[in-house]
């Protein structure tokens, strides 16, 4: 960015400083400690100065918005044109309950849904499986069927909003639910906008919620992907999270190199279907998280878009921009919020908001003060969405696009972020791509690494998290807790039974019996898995139709 | 103290998030015990029979998803009916205070939140784990 001869001179002075005034200083009074590092671990310098961007080519590198590699930001006008979408992950207990909290959030100036399942629907199993017991309505919605959708949308119509559904293995079913609800309410489906998380690796890598074998758990993924493109064309088909992984422990620049990883794995999979790449690329859509070192995360941001613009125009040969841009949702980091001097937590999530907005995101959720307690109460939930607002028209970041671009310290971070990304995928080629690096357990030990080398900074107190090993204090156990009432999980069985009961049966059989047929060939399952749910199959059965045909995914622990 | 403690790190319910549960798996293997993990998704009768099979004095139990009042209990119960009535019984996760009560009249020795270090539960088990 600077002309040689400008280089020289800051050289010179610059180690005329060091040697003057800056040893000076030292000499009377040293620096707090040796070395200063981010969270995830990387050396920060004292001083950055062009000297630290070397290299940097401003039309190459940075470029404008809209523009290839997008490191400024995916759209011409970003939050000049318009916010990202506030989304707050919600959900618990029955449908009724979450409908309520859902028309609640969208008075409030909420943008968008996004679905918080429990873990059974997440695992493919009824509310009245044994494996349930205990779990329904707990950390999300329980939905066993259709009647539970059509209720959950109650009053919300589909063309209006979108909708987000973290929803991974059983991803089709529950799409499939939501496009039968959209046709009841008249919507077509060109109409529909809204993403499934859909992403089965990083369930495999770190977040549990598997249920298929790693190469069969793709083939649905794929399935549902290659639908949408011919008849869903605004859903995103795919949310490729890194977010679980910087939760369960990874470094900043891991959690943008796995996610890319998967997402090179995905990308491949479609194309070996046979799809054109630049007829899926542009609805993948990726979600990352957002710690509180927000020049750490700006700089991931902006990494990961312009390594994935070159992967998609160099590795896969896309020609549409839209192919090339990383779009994704972010949600702050759970696991940077403390149990201890819970309002503290209020800073960290505005600090993650800033991050996001500075980092470009498209949209964003916000944790409650309390998740390191207990589910959100509704206060701590407006709060969180308040946080979004007064980031968004209060701060001014929103103001001009990029507006840390050029600062010698983040292009620094970019640069040196998007390098160790390149080292990991690299690497990640050489063992023979992802789905082999995962079954090797070698990015679940990454990742756990860095979790451990975390937790030894955080108890030899290397590293301050206040309220946790710096300013603690006393303080009464906190009270009005949001709690999940285990009656939910009676109701549930007992309505079971009679949906059950009452369902045509022989239609209902017919449509499963079709299903199991079909996912036995190569054919696309996505229209019938739709008719078996219209025919009111629930979701453990269906995903006991694929349960029985592909097996159940049982990993090997790498601890 | 003669021989390893032995620990069976469990995880009930359908719970995914496991970064505790294996973070202290592995500092309690450092800490010199035999550790095993059992991996997601264990029902009470599995973890059961783990602590049976493997002759544990010690079972973890983390729960992040808020179905400890659930599980943990139940663990415990099972525990008494196969007779392991001196192994120590410790739990971890998003547990709010308000629960610890009765979550140790049920029968569990001790609860660690959010934000223990892990040389505090290290030194719990050793001070309180059976003599072998």
């Amino acid at each position: 960015m600077f002309e040689e001869k400008v280089l020289q001179k800051i050289k010179a002075d610059k180690e005329k400083w060091e040697q003057g005034l800056l040893a000076k200083s030292l000499s009377r009074s040293p620096e707090a400690k040796p070395v200063f590092t981010t969270i995830s671990g990387t050396p920060v310098e004292r001083l950055y100065t062009p000297l630290d961007v070397d290299g940097v080519d401003y039309e190459r590198d940075l470029g404008y918005p809209g523009t290839f590699p997008f490191t400024r930001g995916v759209q011409p006008t970003m939050y000049r044109g318009r916010y990202w979408t506030m989304r707050q992950y919600a959900g618990f207990g029955d449908a009724k309950s979450t409908n309520e909290r859902y028309r609640y959030l969208l008075d409030q100036g909420q943008t968008g849904l996004s679905v918080a399942f429990h873990l059974p629907t997440q695992a493919g199993y009824d509310s009245d499986h044994p494996l349930s017991m205990g779990e329904v309505g707990k950390v999300g919605v329980a939905i066993d069927h259709i009647d539970d959708m059509r209720l959950l949308f109650d009053r919300i119509p589909l063309d209006k909003v979108t909708t987000s559904m973290t929803m991974n293995a059983p991803a089709g079913v529950l799409l499939a639910m939501y496009l039968a609800i959209a046709k009841e309410q008249g919507v077509p489906w060109e109409k529909v906008g809204g993403t499934v998380q859909n992403d089965v690796l990083k369930e495999i890598i770190c977040r549990g919620q598997y249920i298929y074998p790693p190469r069969h758990t793709m083939r649905l993924t794929v399935d549902l992907i290659e639908f949408c493109q011919k008849f869903v064309p605004k859903w995103n088909t795919i949310s490729i999270s890194g977010y679980h992984i910087r939760e369960a422990g990874s470094t900043a620049a891991q959690e943008m190199a796995f996610t890319l990883a998967d997402g090179i794995a995905y990308t491949q999979a479609c194309m070996e279907r046979g799809m054109d790449v630049d007829s899926f690329a542009p609805r993948l859509s990726f979600f990352f998280n957002a710690f509180t070192n927000v020049l750490e995360e700006v700089a991931k941001f902006r990494a990961g878009r312009r390594y994935w613009a070159k992967v998609m125009r160099d590795r896969f040969k896309a020609k549409d921009p839209r192919s090339m841009m990383l779009r994704y949702h972010v949600q702050t980091g759970g696991v940077t919020l403390t149990a201890q001097q819970p309002l503290n937590n209020i800073v960290r999530v505005a600090l993650q908001t800033y991050a996001t907005a500075l980092g470009g995101g498209q949209s964003l959720h916000t944790n409650s003060y309390d998740e390191a307690l207990c589910l959100p109460t509704q206060q701590a939930v407006t709060v969180a969405l308040r946080t979004q607002q007064i980031v968004a028209e209060e701060s001014g970041a929103t103001d001009s696009i990029d507006p840390l671009a050029g600062s010698y310290y983040v292009e620094n971070m970019t640069n040196r972020i998007e390098a160790e990304v390149d080292e990991y995928i690299k690497k990640i080629d050489a063992m023979g791509g992802t789905l082999t690096a995962i079954e090797q357990g070698y990015i679940q030990k990454e990742i756990q690494n860095s979790a451990y080398r975390f937790q030894k900074e955080i108890e030899s107190r290397e590293r301050v998290y206040v309220g946790i090993n710096k300013y603690t204090m006393e303080e009464p156990p906190p009270t009005g807790l949001l709690r999940v009432d285990m009656a939910v999980g009676e109701k549930k069985a007992a309505a079971l039974k009679e949906y059950r009961a009452k369902r045509d049966n022989a239609k209902w059989k017919a449509a499963l019996d079709k299903l199991r047929e079909v996912s036995a060939t190569s054919e696309n399952v996505l229209p019938y898995v739709i008719e078996a749910v219209t025919a009111k199959a629930t979701v453990g059965e269906i995903c006991d139709v694929w349960r029985n045909i592909y097996g159940e995914y049982r990993p090997k622990e790498f601890v | 103290m003669a021989g390893k403690i032995k620990m069976i790190m469990a995880k009930p319910g359908l719970d995914g998030h496991d970064r505790g549960a294996k973070l202290l798996a592995r500092v309690c293997a450092e800490a010199g015990m035999e550790v095993v993990y059992t991996g997601l998704r264990q029902t009470p009768e599995m973890i059961v029979a783990a602590a049976e099979q493997e002759d544990a004095d010690v079972v973890g139990l983390s729960s992040l998803s808020g179905v400890h009042n659930y599980f943990f209990p139940k663990v415990v119960e099972l525990m008494k009916q196969k007779g392991l009535n001196d192994v120590l019984l410790v739990g971890g996760g998003i547990i709010p205070e308000e629960d610890y009560d009765f979550l140790k009249k049920s029968g569990m020795n001790a609860i660690f939140g959010p934000g223990t270090p892990t040389t505090e539960i290290v030194d719990f088990i050793r001070t309180n784990v059976r003599k072998r």
